[in-house]
């Protein structure tokens, strides 16, 4: 039995987004949607996450801090970006600082569009990222063995 | 709040389990140490209660455990850590003289330490230390941890020390982190059941639902308040000790 699926921890990352997609994640953790009766704990700590959710564009500043949460978090993982920014850089693409979406540095498996990324939208993500950490779970028992 | 639901009863074990299936960091090899030590200490402290040993022994053990988990706490350098464990510290400050004066307590009833016989005393201990047991019942928030004495390690504190002490700690390590907390909660809680149990076999139903009673109060406690601050938790904590245990104590020294 997989119970990644029960509980899975996600550390929320703003990199130079706008909020607005911030604002649609807290959004998740209303009594509206109220993500934490599936056992989902927005947690503020890397070593304990599973899923890393990223809003807003890479930057170079951001760059580093990013690299290192991923490196930080325990396997197995999985990467949602949420938001337009976070897939190709969105409206800051332009900027001088900006680099791109969030796959210009770490590898991620979800996208979530919308700009701003809808809370369903953004659940539907987390429910896709907790197939993908599931796969992955699997895959890393059998090479165990 | 507004109808949310929150998670489910058993969202704890499927956390744990998770944690089991997961990689564990290592940051060095003492840091992980502690906490299995920690755990047997703990495991060690629940037998001898549960089979009716020494109260004595058994809450220097589980001092012993405390310590180590402190230990690694320091271990992991982490500055969330160590705050995390200077925290644990000041708390084990607090509650541990109102832990040795409820043994001090329980050990009137029968003039002895084993709990097989404190539970086989002639009249409960709460008749004559209900200053004591409202003690216990002050210094349970701590060992619960729960709000508003969660300063070491709580789920809720992610802006300010990320989670103290457990910050270092992921996969199994968190997991049996999470299982010394169980124990724990089984040993505070025997606690509370020698106040109400004594002869008769009925008064063991009511210890047990004194037990109950006592885990949910904490858990509305829990829900109604913020966190303190420690210099109010070390404060408030000695006071009542002070106050409620030691004139209780002393009351009873004349009548005994
Ligand atoms: S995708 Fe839109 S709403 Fe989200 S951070 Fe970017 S600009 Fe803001």
């Amino acid at each position: 039995m997989n119970f990644s699926k029960k509980s899975p921890w996600i550390l929320h990352y703003d990199g130079s987004s706008c909020n607005g997609c911030d604002i649609e994640v807290l959004a998740c953790l209303t009594p509206l949607y109220d993500v934490e009766r599936f056992g989902v704990i927005n947690t503020g700590n890397p070593k304990h996450a599973d899923i890393l959710l990223i809003t807003g564009s890479i930057n170079e500043q951001n760059k580093s801090v990013v690299k290192q949460l991923y490196e930080q978090m325990a396997d197995p993982k999985v990467v949602v970006a949420v938001g337009i920014c976070a897939a190709t850089g969105g409206i800051f693409s332009e900027c001088y600082n900006v680099l791109g979406g969030v796959d210009r540095i770490i590898p991620v498996d979800v996208y979530v569009p919308g700009c701003a990324a809808r809370p369903e939208a953004i659940i539907d993500g987390v429910v896709k990222a907790l197939d993908m950490l599931e796969e992955r779970q699997k895959y890393a028992r059998k090479k165990d063995k | 709040m507004q109808g949310r639901k929150g998670p489910s009863v058993l969202q704890p074990f499927y956390d744990v389990l998770k944690l089991f299936q997961k990689e564990s960091i290592e940051v060095n090899t003492m840091h992980r140490f502690f906490v299995y030590i920690s755990l047997i200490f703990v495991i060690f402290t629940t037998i001898i209660m549960l089979l009716g040993g020494d109260i004595l022994l058994a809450l220097f053990a589980l001092t012993l455990g405390s310590i180590f988990f402190v230990l690694g706490g320091y271990a992991s350098n982490s500055p969330y850590s160590t705050i995390g464990s200077e925290r644990e510290l000041l708390q084990m400050m607090a509650f541990e003289p109102m832990i040795l004066l409820t043994a001090i307590g329980l050990y009137y009833g029968d003039k002895s330490f084993f709990i097989k016989d404190i539970i086989a005393a002639k009249i409960p201990s709460i008749v004559y230390l209900p200053g004591v047991f409202l003690g216990l019942i002050y210094i349970l928030t701590f060992k619960l941890r729960k709000s508003p004495f969660d300063l070491s390690m709580s789920h809720h504190g992610h802006q300010e020390i990320v989670q103290g002490i457990t910050t270092e700690y992921s996969g199994k390590d968190l997991a049996i982190i999470q299982i010394t907390h169980w124990y724990e909660t089984i040993i505070t809680l025997t606690l509370v059941y020698l106040f109400f149990a004594f002869k008769s076999p009925v008064s063991h139903v009511i210890a047990i639902l004194a037990c109950i009673i006592a885990y949910l109060l904490e858990i509305v406690i829990d829900n109604a308040f913020a966190r303190a601050k420690w210099q109010f938790a070390l404060k408030s904590t000695w006071v009542i000790t002070g106050v409620l245990a030691s004139v209780n104590l002393i009351i009873l020294s004349f009548f005994r």
